[in-house]
């Protein structure tokens, strides 16, 4: 068979890579992106911050979990160049002079994990969920975990490592 | 994903200025749908025009003695905001019940609104769907229908609409401010979103050349007897299968207003006023609420793998009314219903 030609539908001219500043962990970083460029892709391609993990792609999840101007979220279903000024903060960045944050801590402490690909994502959305402040209670806790997956069930020890993180055990 | 222009207006005429000379252009806020459909192929937008910089951020009374919220709110502060958890705890409640706290914390509330169907066959590219490719079939109707519609259906669609926190609209009777090119209007909750009939691929009655502002809120929330269930098929994280929101004024025993809404069962937030009106002045009992049960679910029909929903639905809406009446709101954390 030869191969068919395509020819799209309308022409697109490509638009030109967008300036955006991010501040990542902490560091400024400076950026030329193109407007489909994901959060994620962002991190992982452009920064080599490579934590964060690409799960789903599609917010189902929650493997791309992390902190944007202190508020969790997916970075796969965000756009690099709507978050240009923001405060990005990845599970790169969570450690302080050497010391493991508290939330990573309790996960070691807790063997709250399996494989470790959802584990970044966990992470960084226990520490999104201490600072909202809205769990108190374990049912409360595993409802607003729920957009992190775990294929491996590591559950119980994922909500006893919040727990501990928590002050509660 | 595709490849796109973008670009970023400076205030809401420049939105709708920017929309209107673009058909092939599309708003994005959140970005928790669009991108998702736009990575399936399902969106092809030229042009995304990023509005989530734009001032409707705002969460404020009115002198009405309702609430008048920005259309960029995102979904959990919204349902964490003191006035909307003490006065509109069913807006609350229902918000909570929807996706997870990380889309929560990105989704719009102007944006929850025009979120598209699960169906599968919207979302598979490779199947017809009169909604994604007009003319083309339903491939849903004889297909696996679990998700879809049992009442208002039509044989071009029977998709559902997804949303959680609209159902909790439809029954609080909000009002949906939109701006476009002739200027600003409102338009009544119920008239906002569409049944398929032969044009599946209209969701809604806004052109697209509109941009949703806010929705504002009546002053009656029903925070005494009312709640919010969702059936689903894990207890987290799932789009309904059928979902109630119930809100009753009671005198003494006796129901002085009823209002009803089901999520997960139809193309829109499904309102009966008729039925509704069957339960004012009636006795707040499992019979009366049975028989409205069975009034509102008479015309309901399954397509095979969904046809568990109508009894589902029924039964829903009986535990409902009755939790509404206890005064005991399904608890969206712990999922024992009660």
């Amino acid at each position: 068979m030869p191969p068919t030609s395509r020819t799209p539908e309308t022409e697109i001219s490509l638009p030109d890579k967008i300036p955006i500043t991010l501040t990542v962990n902490g560091r400024e970083a400076r950026l030329k992106l193109s407007p489909w460029v994901s959060l994620l892709d962002t991190l992982r391609d452009h920064l080599n911050l490579t934590g964060t993990k690409k799960g789903c792609d599609h917010g189902q999840c929650g493997a791309c979990t992390v902190l944007v101007d202190g508020r969790r979220i997916n970075s796969c279903l965000t756009l690099a160049v709507m978050k240009d000024g923001a405060k990005v903060t990845t599970v790169e960045g969570l450690a302080k002079d050497g010391v493991l944050h508290p939330v990573q801590q309790a996960f070691i402490d807790h063997d709250a994990f399996q494989c470790g690909y959802c584990t970044s994502g966990q992470i960084c959305s226990a520490v999104g969920l201490i600072a909202e402040g809205k769990a108190q209670s374990a049912d409360e806790i595993r409802e607003l975990m729920s957009g992190n997956i775990c294929r491996c069930g590591a559950y119980p020890n994922i909500l006893a490592a919040i727990q501990q993180a928590m002050g509660g055990a | 994903m595709i490849n796109f222009q973008y670009s970023r207006p400076g205030d809401i005429a420049d939105a709708v200025r920017q929309i209107a000379a673009d058909p092939r252009a599309k708003f994005i806020a959140g970005g928790t749908n669009i991108l998702d459909l736009m990575k399936y192929d399902v969106e092809r937008p030229a042009h995304l025009i990023d509005i989530s910089r734009l001032p409707l951020t705002g969460v404020e009374e009115t002198a009405s003695g309702g609430m008048r919220i920005g259309a960029l709110v995102p979904n959990s502060d919204l349902s964490y905001h003191p006035l909307i958890e003490a006065r509109y705890p069913i807006l609350a409640s229902a918000i909570r019940a929807g996706a997870s706290q990380q889309l929560r914390n990105m989704a719009s509330t102007g944006g929850n609104l025009l979120q598209r169907t699960r169906c599968l066959y919207f979302y598979d590219v490779a199947t017809p769907c009169n909604k994604r490719a007009p003319g083309s079939g339903c491939s849903a109707i004889d297909g696996i229908n679990r998700q879809n519609a049992i009442l208002g259906t039509s044989d071009a669609c029977i998709a559902t609409h997804p949303s959680d926190m609209c159902v909790a609209l439809a029954v609080l009777e909000a009002k949906v401010h939109v701006a476009g090119p002739a200027g600003e209007r409102v338009i009544a909750f119920e008239d906002f979103h569409r049944l398929p009939g032969k044009t599946p691929e209209r969701d809604t009655n806004l052109a697209p050349n509109e941009i949703i502002t806010a929705i504002e809120l009546p002053a009656r929330g029903f925070a005494k007897n009312y709640t919010y269930i969702k059936i689903r098929d894990r207890h987290s994280y799932a789009f309904a299968l059928v979902s109630v929101a119930a809100a009753l004024e009671l005198e003494g025993k006796t129901i002085k207003e009823a209002r009803l809404a089901l999520g997960g069962v139809a193309h829109k937030p499904w309102r009966n006023k008729e039925v509704e009106a069957t339960l004012n002045g009636q006795p707040a009992t499992r019979e009366s609420f049975r028989s409205a049960a069975d009034a509102l679910l008479r015309d309901a029909k399954g397509f095979g793998h969904n046809d568990f929903k109508v009894e589902l639905a029924r039964r829903a809406v009986v535990r409902a009314l009755t939790q509404a009446a206890q005064g005991t709101p399904q608890s969206q954390s712990n999922k024992k219903i009660v």
